[in-house]
Protein backbone atom coordinates (compact mmCIF):
# COMPACT_ATOMS: atom_id res chain seq x y z
CA UNK A 1 0.00 0.00 0.00
CA UNK A 2 3.01 2.17 -0.50
CA UNK A 3 1.17 3.68 -3.12
CA UNK A 4 -1.17 5.76 -1.08
CA UNK A 5 1.38 7.53 0.81
CA UNK A 6 3.53 10.34 -0.77
CA UNK A 7 6.77 12.15 0.23
CA UNK A 8 6.24 15.72 1.01
CA UNK A 9 9.83 17.03 -0.02
CA UNK A 10 9.94 19.66 2.28
CA UNK A 11 8.74 18.47 5.46
CA UNK A 12 10.20 15.29 4.78
CA UNK A 13 7.11 13.26 6.36
CA UNK A 14 4.97 10.35 4.35
CA UNK A 15 1.46 11.16 4.08
CA UNK A 16 -1.48 9.12 3.10
CA UNK A 17 -2.56 11.27 0.38
CA UNK A 18 -6.38 10.37 -0.02
CA UNK A 19 -6.56 11.99 3.20
CA UNK A 20 -5.78 15.40 2.55
CA UNK A 21 -8.04 15.03 -0.55
CA UNK A 22 -11.15 13.56 1.78
CA UNK A 23 -9.90 16.45 3.63
CA UNK A 24 -9.90 19.34 1.00
CA UNK A 25 -13.32 18.49 0.02
CA UNK A 26 -14.66 18.46 3.59
CA UNK A 27 -13.52 21.90 4.33
CA UNK A 28 -14.23 22.74 0.42
CA UNK A 29 -17.75 22.16 1.20
CA UNK A 30 -17.74 23.68 4.48
CA UNK A 31 -15.59 26.98 3.51
CA UNK A 32 -17.40 26.94 0.12
CA UNK A 33 -21.13 27.31 1.51
CA UNK A 34 -20.17 29.38 4.81
CA UNK A 35 -17.70 31.74 3.38
CA UNK A 36 -14.71 31.37 6.08
CA UNK A 37 -11.17 29.87 5.41
CA UNK A 38 -12.29 27.09 7.88
CA UNK A 39 -8.62 27.12 9.45
CA UNK A 40 -9.96 25.85 12.95
CA UNK A 41 -10.97 22.26 10.89
CA UNK A 42 -7.66 22.14 8.75
CA UNK A 43 -5.19 22.32 10.94
CA UNK A 44 -6.02 19.40 13.41
CA UNK A 45 -6.58 17.32 10.63
CA UNK A 46 -3.33 18.15 8.81
CA UNK A 47 -2.00 17.18 11.80
CA UNK A 48 -3.40 13.76 12.05
CA UNK A 49 -1.91 13.21 8.56
CA UNK A 50 1.15 13.84 10.22
CA UNK A 51 2.27 17.06 9.84
CA UNK A 52 4.20 18.91 11.59
CA UNK A 53 2.84 21.58 13.61
CA UNK A 54 4.61 24.17 11.77
CA UNK A 55 4.02 23.05 8.63
CA UNK A 56 0.09 22.40 9.15
CA UNK A 57 -0.59 25.91 9.53
CA UNK A 58 1.65 27.37 6.49
CA UNK A 59 0.09 24.31 4.46
CA UNK A 60 -3.53 25.27 5.61
CA UNK A 61 -3.34 28.94 4.55
CA UNK A 62 -2.27 27.88 1.31
CA UNK A 63 -4.41 25.83 0.07
CA UNK A 64 -7.49 28.11 2.00
CA UNK A 65 -6.03 30.97 -0.92
CA UNK A 66 -6.66 28.68 -3.38
CA UNK A 67 -9.77 27.06 -2.32
CA UNK A 68 -11.59 30.36 -1.60
CA UNK A 69 -10.50 31.59 -4.73
CA UNK A 70 -12.43 29.06 -6.74
CA UNK A 71 -15.08 29.62 -4.48
CA UNK A 72 -15.12 33.43 -5.26
CA UNK A 73 -15.20 32.75 -8.75
CA UNK A 74 -18.58 30.76 -8.46
CA UNK A 75 -19.89 33.51 -6.07
CA UNK A 76 -19.22 36.56 -7.93
CA UNK A 77 -20.82 34.36 -11.23
CA UNK A 78 -24.01 33.75 -8.93
CA UNK A 79 -23.55 37.62 -8.01
CA UNK A 80 -22.81 37.07 -4.43
CA UNK A 81 -19.43 39.17 -4.08
CA UNK A 82 -20.11 42.39 -3.19
CA UNK A 83 -16.37 43.90 -4.40
CA UNK A 84 -16.73 47.50 -3.41
CA UNK A 85 -17.57 46.60 0.26
CA UNK A 86 -14.96 43.69 0.12
CA UNK A 87 -12.40 46.36 -1.03
CA UNK A 88 -13.56 49.06 1.58
CA UNK A 89 -13.31 46.44 4.24
CA UNK A 90 -10.58 44.49 3.66
CA UNK A 91 -8.35 48.21 4.27
CA UNK A 92 -10.06 47.93 7.92
CA UNK A 93 -9.40 44.57 7.99
CA UNK A 94 -5.71 44.84 7.85
CA UNK A 95 -4.81 47.54 9.78
CA UNK A 96 -7.47 45.58 12.29
CA UNK A 97 -5.38 42.64 11.73
CA UNK A 98 -1.79 44.53 12.79
CA UNK A 99 -3.44 46.34 15.41
CA UNK A 100 -4.64 43.30 17.33
CA UNK A 101 -1.16 41.03 16.37
CA UNK A 102 0.65 43.80 18.04
CA UNK A 103 -1.63 44.32 20.93
CA UNK A 104 -1.49 40.52 21.80
CA UNK A 105 2.25 40.68 21.76
CA UNK A 106 2.27 43.40 24.51
CA UNK A 107 0.00 41.47 26.32
CA UNK A 108 2.56 38.56 25.84
CA UNK A 109 4.99 40.35 27.72
CA UNK A 110 2.28 40.86 30.95
CA UNK A 111 1.78 37.09 30.65
CA UNK A 112 -0.99 34.23 30.98
CA UNK A 113 -1.73 36.02 27.75
CA UNK A 114 -3.43 32.30 26.37
CA UNK A 115 -5.84 31.41 28.84
CA UNK A 116 -7.61 34.99 28.16
CA UNK A 117 -7.64 34.26 24.62
CA UNK A 118 -9.26 31.13 24.84
CA UNK A 119 -11.82 32.30 27.30
CA UNK A 120 -12.47 35.87 25.10
CA UNK A 121 -12.61 33.26 22.13
CA UNK A 122 -15.08 31.22 23.98
CA UNK A 123 -17.82 33.91 24.67
CA UNK A 124 -17.37 35.54 21.59
CA UNK A 125 -18.06 32.27 19.65
CA UNK A 126 -21.05 31.97 22.78
CA UNK A 127 -22.34 35.33 21.65
CA UNK A 128 -22.53 34.62 17.59
CA UNK A 129 -24.25 31.15 18.59
CA UNK A 130 -26.68 32.77 20.83
CA UNK A 131 -27.35 35.77 18.09
CA UNK A 132 -27.43 33.29 15.37
CA UNK A 133 -30.46 31.05 17.26
CA UNK A 134 -32.24 34.26 18.63
CA UNK A 135 -32.43 35.36 15.00
CA UNK A 136 -33.84 32.17 13.72
CA UNK A 137 -36.46 32.53 17.01
CA UNK A 138 -37.15 36.02 16.17
CA UNK A 139 -37.95 35.47 12.71
CA UNK A 140 -39.92 32.48 13.38
CA UNK A 141 -42.42 34.67 15.58
CA UNK A 142 -42.40 37.42 13.05
CA UNK A 143 -43.81 34.82 10.11
CA UNK A 144 -46.26 33.27 13.12
CA UNK A 145 -47.56 36.61 13.64
CA UNK A 146 -47.63 37.61 9.91
CA UNK A 147 -49.65 34.28 9.38
CA UNK A 148 -52.30 34.65 12.21
CA UNK A 149 -52.79 38.56 10.44
CA UNK A 150 -53.12 36.63 7.45
CA UNK A 151 -50.11 38.52 5.86
CA UNK A 152 -46.72 37.26 4.41
CA UNK A 153 -43.52 37.90 5.39
CA UNK A 154 -41.08 39.27 2.68
CA UNK A 155 -38.86 36.71 1.72
CA UNK A 156 -35.74 38.72 2.23
CA UNK A 157 -36.76 39.97 6.11
CA UNK A 158 -35.01 38.79 9.00
CA UNK A 159 -35.34 38.48 12.48
CA UNK A 160 -32.46 40.97 13.89
CA UNK A 161 -32.66 43.70 12.42
CA UNK A 162 -29.70 45.92 14.32
CA UNK A 163 -28.14 46.59 10.65
CA UNK A 164 -31.57 49.22 10.39
CA UNK A 165 -30.28 50.87 13.53
CA UNK A 166 -26.33 51.24 11.92
CA UNK A 167 -27.90 52.54 8.30
CA UNK A 168 -29.50 55.60 10.31
CA UNK A 169 -25.91 56.68 11.08
CA UNK A 170 -25.60 59.41 8.20
CA UNK A 171 -21.56 60.15 8.62
CA UNK A 172 -20.17 61.36 5.26
CA UNK A 173 -18.78 60.10 3.24
CA UNK A 174 -22.30 58.25 2.41
CA UNK A 175 -21.90 54.53 0.12
CA UNK A 176 -24.33 52.52 -1.97
CA UNK A 177 -23.36 48.94 -2.07
CA UNK A 178 -25.36 48.06 -5.21
CA UNK A 179 -25.01 44.27 -4.32
CA UNK A 180 -25.64 44.22 -1.16
CA UNK A 181 -28.50 46.61 -1.51
CA UNK A 182 -27.41 48.58 1.39
CA UNK A 183 -26.77 52.80 1.39
CA UNK A 184 -25.48 53.61 4.56
CA UNK A 185 -22.01 55.30 5.87
CA UNK A 186 -18.79 54.10 4.68
CA UNK A 187 -17.47 54.20 8.23
CA UNK A 188 -20.12 51.63 9.53
CA UNK A 189 -18.06 49.09 7.09
CA UNK A 190 -14.79 50.70 7.89
CA UNK A 191 -15.23 50.74 11.73
CA UNK A 192 -17.24 46.60 11.46
CA UNK A 193 -13.94 45.69 9.29
CA UNK A 194 -11.18 47.20 11.63
CA UNK A 195 -13.31 45.79 14.79
CA UNK A 196 -13.40 42.19 13.47
CA UNK A 197 -9.98 42.18 12.44
CA UNK A 198 -8.91 43.42 15.43
CA UNK A 199 -10.18 40.51 17.27
CA UNK A 200 -8.50 37.94 14.93
CA UNK A 201 -5.48 39.34 14.93
CA UNK A 202 -6.34 39.13 19.31
CA UNK A 203 -7.33 35.44 19.07
CA UNK A 204 -4.92 34.46 16.25
CA UNK A 205 -7.70 33.49 13.51
CA UNK A 206 -8.05 34.07 9.54
CA UNK A 207 -11.59 36.15 10.39
CA UNK A 208 -14.38 33.99 8.52
CA UNK A 209 -15.99 33.16 11.63
CA UNK A 210 -16.39 36.61 12.96
CA UNK A 211 -16.02 38.65 9.52
CA UNK A 212 -19.55 36.33 8.69
CA UNK A 213 -22.09 37.28 11.35
CA UNK A 214 -20.94 41.18 11.09
CA UNK A 215 -21.79 41.47 7.34
CA UNK A 216 -25.08 40.06 8.51
CA UNK A 217 -26.28 41.81 11.55
CA UNK A 218 -24.40 44.80 11.75
CA UNK A 219 -23.97 46.06 7.79
CA UNK A 220 -26.73 43.93 6.86
CA UNK A 221 -26.13 42.13 3.58
CA UNK A 222 -28.60 39.24 2.66
CA UNK A 223 -26.87 35.87 3.65
CA UNK A 224 -25.54 34.72 0.17
CA UNK A 225 -23.83 37.89 -0.41
CA UNK A 226 -22.11 37.68 3.24
CA UNK A 227 -20.95 34.62 2.51
CA UNK A 228 -19.43 35.56 -1.37
CA UNK A 229 -18.14 38.93 0.18
CA UNK A 230 -15.88 36.99 3.19
CA UNK A 231 -14.69 34.36 0.77
CA UNK A 232 -13.41 37.46 -1.53
CA UNK A 233 -11.61 38.64 1.77
CA UNK A 234 -10.23 35.45 2.40
CA UNK A 235 -8.90 34.72 -0.77
CA UNK A 236 -7.28 37.92 -0.71
CA UNK A 237 -5.77 37.81 3.25
CA UNK A 238 -5.15 34.10 2.82
CA UNK A 239 -2.78 35.14 -0.20
CA UNK A 240 -0.70 37.41 1.82
CA UNK A 241 -0.77 34.72 5.04
CA UNK A 242 0.37 32.10 2.33
CA UNK A 243 3.26 34.48 1.11
CA UNK A 244 4.79 35.21 4.59
CA UNK A 245 4.30 31.40 5.81
CA UNK A 246 6.20 30.24 2.65
CA UNK A 247 8.95 32.76 2.88
CA UNK A 248 9.46 31.56 6.32
CA UNK A 249 9.82 27.97 4.68
CA UNK A 250 6.63 26.54 6.67
CA UNK A 251 4.70 25.83 3.35
CA UNK A 252 3.89 22.52 1.69
CA UNK A 253 2.90 23.52 -1.77
CA UNK A 254 2.84 19.56 -2.99
CA UNK A 255 0.34 18.84 0.18
CA UNK A 256 -1.69 22.16 -0.28
CA UNK A 257 -2.12 21.19 -4.50
CA UNK A 258 -3.63 17.87 -3.39
CA UNK A 259 -5.96 19.44 -1.10
CA UNK A 260 -6.74 21.78 -3.79
CA UNK A 261 -7.87 18.86 -6.12
CA UNK A 262 -10.18 18.02 -3.32
CA UNK A 263 -11.06 21.38 -2.27
CA UNK A 264 -11.87 22.41 -5.87
CA UNK A 265 -14.67 19.94 -5.98
CA UNK A 266 -15.78 20.41 -2.34
CA UNK A 267 -15.81 24.51 -3.13
CA UNK A 268 -18.23 23.95 -6.12
CA UNK A 269 -20.40 21.86 -3.91
CA UNK A 270 -20.70 23.95 -0.96
CA UNK A 271 -20.51 27.20 -3.23
CA UNK A 272 -23.40 25.66 -5.71
CA UNK A 273 -25.56 24.71 -2.33
CA UNK A 274 -26.37 28.14 -1.11
CA UNK A 275 -28.06 28.31 -4.60
CA UNK A 276 -30.57 25.72 -3.09
CA UNK A 277 -30.47 26.51 0.37
CA UNK A 278 -31.99 29.35 1.62
CA UNK A 279 -30.64 32.46 3.75
CA UNK A 280 -31.82 30.66 6.90
CA UNK A 281 -30.68 27.33 6.43
CA UNK A 282 -27.21 28.68 6.06
CA UNK A 283 -27.45 30.66 9.30
CA UNK A 284 -28.71 27.60 11.16
CA UNK A 285 -25.91 25.79 9.41
CA UNK A 286 -23.55 27.95 10.54
CA UNK A 287 -24.52 28.36 13.95
CA UNK A 288 -24.19 24.77 14.41
CA UNK A 289 -20.51 24.91 13.04
CA UNK A 290 -19.93 27.64 15.63
CA UNK A 291 -21.44 25.65 18.26
CA UNK A 292 -18.96 22.82 17.22
CA UNK A 293 -15.68 25.25 17.14
CA UNK A 294 -16.46 26.02 20.60
CA UNK A 295 -17.00 22.65 22.13
CA UNK A 296 -13.40 21.89 20.38
CA UNK A 297 -12.07 25.08 22.68
CA UNK A 298 -13.42 23.95 25.73
CA UNK A 299 -12.22 20.37 25.53
CA UNK A 300 -8.27 22.02 24.43
CA UNK A 301 -8.81 24.26 27.41
CA UNK A 302 -9.55 21.02 29.87
CA UNK A 303 -5.94 19.94 30.55
CA UNK A 304 -4.78 23.48 31.12
CA UNK A 305 -6.77 22.06 35.06
CA UNK A 306 -6.09 18.25 34.19
CA UNK A 307 -2.89 18.20 32.51
CA UNK A 308 -3.24 14.31 33.24
CA UNK A 309 -5.74 13.39 30.69
CA UNK A 310 -4.50 15.57 27.80
CA UNK A 311 -4.12 12.95 25.53
CA UNK A 312 -8.09 12.10 25.48
CA UNK A 313 -9.12 15.99 25.47
CA UNK A 314 -6.63 16.77 22.82
CA UNK A 315 -8.40 13.56 21.03
CA UNK A 316 -11.87 14.29 21.79
CA UNK A 317 -11.42 18.10 20.31
CA UNK A 318 -10.12 16.47 16.83
CA UNK A 319 -12.99 14.11 16.99
CA UNK A 320 -15.81 16.77 17.18
CA UNK A 321 -13.98 19.21 15.07
CA UNK A 322 -14.30 16.09 11.86
CA UNK A 323 -16.64 14.93 13.25
CA UNK A 324 -18.64 18.66 12.35
CA UNK A 325 -16.88 19.04 9.24
CA UNK A 326 -17.89 15.26 8.21
CA UNK A 327 -21.65 15.64 8.97
CA UNK A 328 -22.05 19.19 7.75
CA UNK A 329 -19.92 18.34 4.59
CA UNK A 330 -22.70 15.37 4.20
CA UNK A 331 -25.79 17.18 4.94
CA UNK A 332 -24.92 20.33 2.65
CA UNK A 333 -24.01 17.63 -0.57
CA UNK A 334 -27.46 15.78 -0.42
CA UNK A 335 -28.95 19.45 -0.23
CA UNK A 336 -26.87 20.09 -3.10
CA UNK A 337 -28.13 16.83 -5.07
CA UNK A 338 -31.55 17.13 -4.22
CA UNK A 339 -31.49 20.88 -5.43
CA UNK A 340 -29.67 20.15 -8.76
CA UNK A 341 -31.63 16.84 -9.85
CA UNK A 342 -34.71 18.91 -9.21
CA UNK A 343 -33.37 21.85 -11.17
CA UNK A 344 -32.37 19.57 -13.97
CA UNK A 345 -35.78 17.34 -13.99
CA UNK A 346 -37.48 20.91 -14.20
CA UNK A 347 -35.20 21.86 -17.12
CA UNK A 348 -35.81 18.77 -19.31
CA UNK A 349 -39.73 19.15 -18.25
CA UNK A 350 -39.80 22.47 -19.96
CA UNK A 351 -38.08 21.39 -22.86
CA UNK A 352 -40.49 18.17 -23.52
CA UNK A 353 -43.47 21.01 -23.23
CA UNK A 354 -41.68 23.27 -25.81
CA UNK A 355 -40.86 20.47 -28.10
CA UNK A 356 -44.25 19.12 -27.68
CA UNK A 357 -46.07 22.65 -28.39
CA UNK A 358 -44.06 23.21 -31.59
CA UNK A 359 -44.70 19.72 -32.87
CA UNK B 1 14.66 55.48 -13.24
CA UNK B 2 14.42 52.13 -13.73
CA UNK B 3 16.95 50.98 -10.96
CA UNK B 4 14.74 53.40 -8.85
CA UNK B 5 11.44 51.44 -9.66
CA UNK B 6 13.27 47.75 -9.41
CA UNK B 7 14.53 49.60 -5.65
CA UNK B 8 10.72 50.44 -5.07
CA UNK B 9 9.62 47.27 -5.22
CA UNK B 10 12.30 45.34 -3.67
CA UNK B 11 11.73 47.59 -0.19
CA UNK B 12 8.45 46.87 -0.96
CA UNK B 13 8.51 43.12 -1.17
CA UNK B 14 10.69 43.90 1.96
CA UNK B 15 8.03 45.34 3.69
CA UNK B 16 5.33 42.84 2.67
CA UNK B 17 7.18 39.72 3.71
CA UNK B 18 8.83 40.67 6.59
CA UNK B 19 5.07 41.82 8.87
CA UNK B 20 4.60 39.78 12.15
CA UNK B 21 4.42 36.04 11.91
CA UNK B 22 0.45 35.61 12.92
CA UNK B 23 -0.77 37.96 9.86
CA UNK B 24 -4.09 35.67 8.45
CA UNK B 25 -2.92 32.94 10.28
CA UNK B 26 -5.93 31.20 11.16
CA UNK B 27 -6.81 29.24 14.51
CA UNK B 28 -2.65 28.42 14.78
CA UNK B 29 -0.60 30.06 17.32
CA UNK B 30 2.90 30.92 16.83
CA UNK B 31 5.53 29.20 14.40
CA UNK B 32 8.27 27.69 16.31
CA UNK B 33 11.34 29.78 15.51
CA UNK B 34 13.08 26.57 13.71
CA UNK B 35 14.95 26.97 10.42
CA UNK B 36 14.21 24.03 8.72
CA UNK B 37 15.88 22.78 5.52
CA UNK B 38 14.95 19.54 2.99
CA UNK B 39 16.00 16.76 2.53
CA UNK B 40 17.01 15.82 -1.00
CA UNK B 41 18.65 12.84 -0.95
CA UNK B 42 15.19 10.43 -1.15
CA UNK B 43 14.01 12.50 -4.13
CA UNK B 44 13.85 12.77 -7.81
CA UNK B 45 12.46 15.35 -10.65
CA UNK B 46 10.62 18.03 -9.94
CA UNK B 47 10.12 17.05 -6.16
CA UNK B 48 14.28 16.89 -6.07
CA UNK B 49 14.14 20.45 -7.87
CA UNK B 50 11.07 22.01 -5.43
CA UNK B 51 13.17 20.84 -2.27
CA UNK B 52 16.30 22.55 -4.16
CA UNK B 53 14.63 25.96 -4.61
CA UNK B 54 13.46 25.51 -1.27
CA UNK B 55 17.01 25.08 0.32
CA UNK B 56 18.36 27.60 -1.93
CA UNK B 57 16.03 31.03 -1.62
CA UNK B 58 12.84 31.36 0.66
CA UNK B 59 12.07 34.25 -1.23
CA UNK B 60 11.72 32.58 -4.79
CA UNK B 61 10.07 29.54 -3.18
CA UNK B 62 7.55 31.82 -1.93
CA UNK B 63 7.38 34.01 -5.13
CA UNK B 64 6.75 30.69 -7.62
CA UNK B 65 4.28 29.20 -4.31
CA UNK B 66 2.05 32.49 -4.24
CA UNK B 67 2.33 32.80 -8.74
CA UNK B 68 1.69 28.68 -8.25
CA UNK B 69 -1.77 28.96 -5.75
CA UNK B 70 -3.93 31.08 -7.40
CA UNK B 71 -3.01 29.43 -11.34
CA UNK B 72 -3.76 26.20 -9.80
CA UNK B 73 -7.08 27.54 -8.32
CA UNK B 74 -8.45 28.98 -11.50
CA UNK B 75 -7.43 25.98 -13.60
CA UNK B 76 -9.16 23.77 -10.86
CA UNK B 77 -12.24 26.40 -10.68
CA UNK B 78 -12.75 26.38 -14.49
CA UNK B 79 -12.66 22.18 -15.08
CA UNK B 80 -15.08 22.25 -11.86
CA UNK B 81 -17.52 24.86 -13.96
CA UNK B 82 -16.80 22.57 -17.00
CA UNK B 83 -18.32 19.55 -15.63
CA UNK B 84 -20.66 21.27 -13.29
CA UNK B 85 -21.95 23.11 -16.72
CA UNK B 86 -21.70 19.85 -18.48
CA UNK B 87 -24.65 18.34 -15.64
CA UNK B 88 -26.71 20.77 -16.70
CA UNK B 89 -26.66 23.31 -13.73
CA UNK B 90 -27.53 27.16 -14.04
CA UNK B 91 -24.41 28.52 -12.91
CA UNK B 92 -25.15 32.05 -13.34
CA UNK B 93 -27.99 32.89 -11.39
CA UNK B 94 -29.54 32.20 -8.11
CA UNK B 95 -32.74 33.25 -6.01
CA UNK B 96 -31.54 35.70 -3.35
CA UNK B 97 -34.28 34.72 -0.30
CA UNK B 98 -33.56 34.33 3.29
CA UNK B 99 -36.84 31.95 3.74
Amino acid sequence: MDWLYILMPIAGVKIFWPGLIILGIGVGIIGGFFGMGGAWMVTPGLNILGFPMAFAIGTDIAHMAGKSLISTMRHGKFGNVDYKLGMIMLIGTVVGFEVGAQMIMWLERLGAVEKTVRFLYLILLAFIAWMVFHDVAKRRQKQQEALKAGREVDKLATGIEWHKTFHKIKIPPMIHLKVAGIYCSAWLPIIVSFLTGWLAGILGIGGGLIRMPALIYIIGCPTHVAVGTDLFEVMISGLYGAATYTYKGRTELVAAIIMLVGASIGAQIGTVATKYIKGYGIRIAFGIAVIGCAVSIVLKMVPMYYPAYRTFFDGASTVVVLGIVAALSFYITVKMVEGAKQEVAAKKASMAKQTGSQV
Amino acid sequence: MTKLWARIAGIAAMIFLSLPDGVFAAGGGDVAPIVIVADTRNLSGIMWWWAELYNESHLYFALVTVALIPIIGVIFGVLADIIMTHIGIDLKSRDLAEH
